[in-house]
């Protein structure tokens, strides 16, 4: 039944089955230092800092309101940011500060390739500060490595337990820091350890413990490599002009081992000291070209620039540069560096717009809202005397700290009257009281009654909040139903 | 097949089971580790399980139930505990509730709002089956938002109907009253109701047969004035509907109204007394009075 021709195949031995699993490789990257390390620290200490100190910060904003400047209050239904309040009407907000950020993290791509990466990441930055912890027990690459290999013995033991204590600690640190943004700061860090916080805390607080300590203990750059979307991302993102940490091999190549007595005449400034691969935390050599794995982190420029120096050539090996740069360099070529692309102009461009918005909307930021939600069922009902009544409810929000007595008239609809239930209107007027309560939403249920024969069978009318005292006012249309002709 | 077995694919170098079809071998893979741990832990955990929680039914001695397990988790224990936490949860403002009149209640916002959230979920579970959500009503479930009533649209009259029902057999407090079965009962013959019918829908101002409208006023005069007044007006009291507005509970067709006569509907509606909780009961007497502004 062979209908495929077949080679025939070879008998015993048979060959060995490839593997579909490959172990993972430790990686131990070197220490380097040079002033994107200088960075990376300084990047690692803003952004931990922010982390650890914000949700502490107080922002007072009146009786009975949270007094956290950051906070995600969902008990209360309500984000706080400094002077923003953003209520669940609001949530757009949050969407267009998402846009902004995706709309920056692509900017920051197409002008200087995955600096997010490599910089300010959170999978990056607790990576480093658990690499640096290692370090801390087990001295630099070469020491960690002697001791990977070492037997068994009360040192090594205690290096390692005092390592994974520390990782347990920041990992925790990290988790329970993290829950401060949904609680009162303060409050929950006394409850977590008195067992009268939520459960939620707790699971929250040992999710992101348990989660810290693997990622950034254990996987480290297996998560950009395997589990994050963003490398694959990047591939739309950037382009030949895009800034990226480079191999500038026009300048390296033929590499070879630095001879003293052959100098560089008639060859690369690459010595293969391998000092790139060395403190590279993702394992790669950045020789090799762009690549998936690559985080951009820099450390491979610290570490060549320091190589350069020591023998006496410029530095800027590696750098920041791009492939067309290197390329057209090559080729005997002047390259071009393009930073105003359309590309990078519309999204910084888009950027601003969407900004711009945002912070109209919130200047513009009105005292009270009004939410009219028109009865689905009935549509509208029939008078016993032939008019047509259509009910709907008044959702009001209070954003100021003070209760207080709006107005609440109709128009738009000729001969209608209309009345709230639980409130009783004056005969003849046209208006009548709506109190707010402080800080809140209320919910009013209004029925507009209108002389049915006349009317078609949709129209519209507009129902106002008035505050008298301040004359804010908020208008909103709602469409009028009766048995009309469509 | 058992000296097959050893049979080794030369392709992948695993073992076959020295099963063939149509020269495709089946190869004998093992199990990946990580799956037979979690089935051996499986295997544990069935077995922890059964010990702790209910797991096997109508064993001897335990008097035909399932075996209880050693945490005594019982989900119809739990359900009552979440029943009676919820019920001591709302019991502050069912106090209130309880003792505010519907007046009181009305007038107080605060008690009113939450009277509507609690009467709106009852209405939704218990009445919204017949009555339609937000009380749209059908045919022969009288519509709820609009301002006919049959019986009666005041918060205490709403109340009542919600208690007592209508026509709710052992309910003496019951709204009752019974139309007689015109046709049913041979009281009038066909074409008397034919006029009848010319006679009622000249009521809400419609287009009749003059003739067969003038046959049918003597008759209603006769048979059907007592209940629904001469003017045609109803009787709140005794549930007799007002036959001159637009509302027509079963139809106001020429057939519906015929078949009204004929047969008489005499609908029901259950007593819900005992079967809701006052505080219930009283904050659907205010939702419903809320549809459609009540009296």
């Amino acid at each position: 039944m062979d209908h495929v021709a077949n080679p025939p195949k070879a008998p015993n031995p048979p060959p060995a089955a490839p593997s579909l699993y490959e172990r993972r490789k430790q990686i131990y990257p070197k220490l380097a230092h040079g002033k994107f390390r200088m960075v990376k620290w300084v990047v690692m200490a803003l952004t931990l800092g922010v982390y650890y100190i914000v949700p502490w910060i107080r922002w007072p904003r009146g009786e009975g309101i949270p007094d956290q400047a950051v906070l995600a209050d969902f008990a209360g239904e309500k984000f706080y940011f400094f002077f923003i309040t953003i209520w669940p009407q609001e949530i757009f907000y949050l969407a267009g500060l998402l846009i902004v950020a995706t709309f920056g993290l692509f900017l920051v791509t197409s002008l200087l390739g995955r600096v997010w990466c490599g910089y300010t990441c959170p999978q990056t930055v607790w990576t480093d500060l658990y690499i640096w912890v290692e370090r801390a027990f087990e001295g630099d690459r070469a020491a960690r490595m002697r001791l990977d290999k070492a037997p068994w013995s009360p040192n090594k033991a205690a290096r390692k337990i005092g390592k994974h204590i520390v990782w347990l600690i920041i990992a925790f640190l990290t988790g329970g820091a993290l829950i401060l943004y949904w609680h009162d700061a303060p409050t929950i860090a006394r409850t977590f350890f008195t067992g009268q916080a939520p459960l939620t805390a707790y699971f929250f607080a040992g999710m992101l413990t348990l989660t810290t300590y693997f990622l950034a203990g254990w996987m480290r750059e297996q998560v950009c490599t395997y589990m994050c979307p963003w490398p694959r991302i990047q591939g739309a993102l950037t382009d030949e002009y895009a800034l990226n940490v480079t191999y500038r091999y026009d300048r390296g190549e033929p590499r070879g081992p630095l001879r003293k007595e052959q100098g560089f005449e008639g060859r690369g400034d690459c010595i293969d000291c391998k000092q790139c691969v060395q403190v590279c935390p993702m394992g790669i050599d950045i020789r090799d070209g762009a690549q998936l794995e690559c985080i951009h982190c820099a450390l491979c420029i610290d570490a060549c620039d320091d190589i350069m120096t020591r023998v006496g050539r410029p530095t800027g090996l590696i750098a920041y540069d791009t492939d067309l740069a290197v390329a057209t360099r090559a080729a005997g070529g002047n390259p071009v560096y393009k930073l105003l692309r359309t590309r990078t102009v519309l999204y910084a461009v888009l950027m601003v717009a969407i900004s711009a918005l945002i912070l109209v909307g919130l200047a513009k930021e009105p005292t009270f809202e009004i939410n009219v939600l028109k009865d689905r069922s009935p549509p509208f009902v029939q008078l016993a005397n032939g008019d047509v009544r259509n009910g709907y409810t008044l959702k009001l929000v209070n954003k100021a700290t003070t209760a207080r007595d709006t107005m609440v008239s109709i128009s738009g609809l000729p001969g209608a009257e209309f009345e709230i239930i639980g409130l009783s209107k004056p005969d003849g007027t046209q208006e009548m009281e709506l109190p707010l309560e402080q800080y809140g939403v209320d919910r009013f249920r209004l029925l507009v009654t209108a002389p049915g024969a006349s009317l078609p069978h949709r129209s519209s009318l507009d129902i106002t909040v008035l505050d008298p005292m301040t004359g804010e006012s908020h208008t909103s249309s709602a469409a009028f139903m009766t048995a009309g002709a469509k | 097949m058992s000296d097959q077995h050893t049979e080794i694919d030369a392709h992948s170098g695993v073992e076959t089971t020295g099963h063939t079809w149509d020269g495709i071998q089946e190869l004998n893979n093992p199990l990946p580790r990580w799956w037979l741990i979690v089935w051996y832990i499986s295997i544990a955990w069935a077995f922890i399980y059964i010990v702790l929680m209910p797991a096997i039914p109508a064993l001897p001695g335990f008097g035909g139930t399932n075996t209880p397990g050693l945490l005594g988790q019982s989900d119809r224990t739990s359900v009552s505990e979440q029943v009676a936490t919820m019920k001591a949860e709302r019991g502050v403002a069912s106090q209130r509730l309880m003792a505010a009149s519907l007046t009181e209640i009305q007038n107080d916002l605060n008690l009113q709002q939450f009277a509507m959230a609690m009467g709106e979920s009852a209405f939704g579970d218990n009445c919204a089956t017949c009555h339609g959500s937000g009380g749209r009503g059908a045919k022969g479930y009288p519509m709820l938002a609009d301002d006919v009533w049959l019986w009666s649209g005041t918060l205490e009259g709403i109340e009542q109907t919600v208690r007592h029902g209508i026509r709710h057999e052992g309910d003496d407090a019951t709204r009752f009253s019974a139309m007689p079965a015109f046709g049913r009962d041979k009281l009038l013959m066909s074409s008397e109701i034919d006029d009848l019918v010319q006679h009622v829908l000249s009521f809400s101002g419609r287009d009749t047969d003059a003739s067969a409208a003038a046959e049918g006023s003597t008759i209603f005069a006769l048979q059907c004035a007592t209940c629904h007044g001469a003017n045609a007006k109803g009787d709140r009291n005794i549930g007799a509907p007002d036959l001159t507005d637009a509302e027509w509970i079963f139809g106001g067709e020429p057939a519906d109204i015929a078949a009204t006569i004929a047969n008489a509907r005499n609908a029901h509606m259950p007593a819900w007394q005992g079967r809701l909780d006052d505080p219930t009961i009283k904050a659907l007497a205010l939702y419903v009075h809320s549809l459609g502004g009540g009296e």
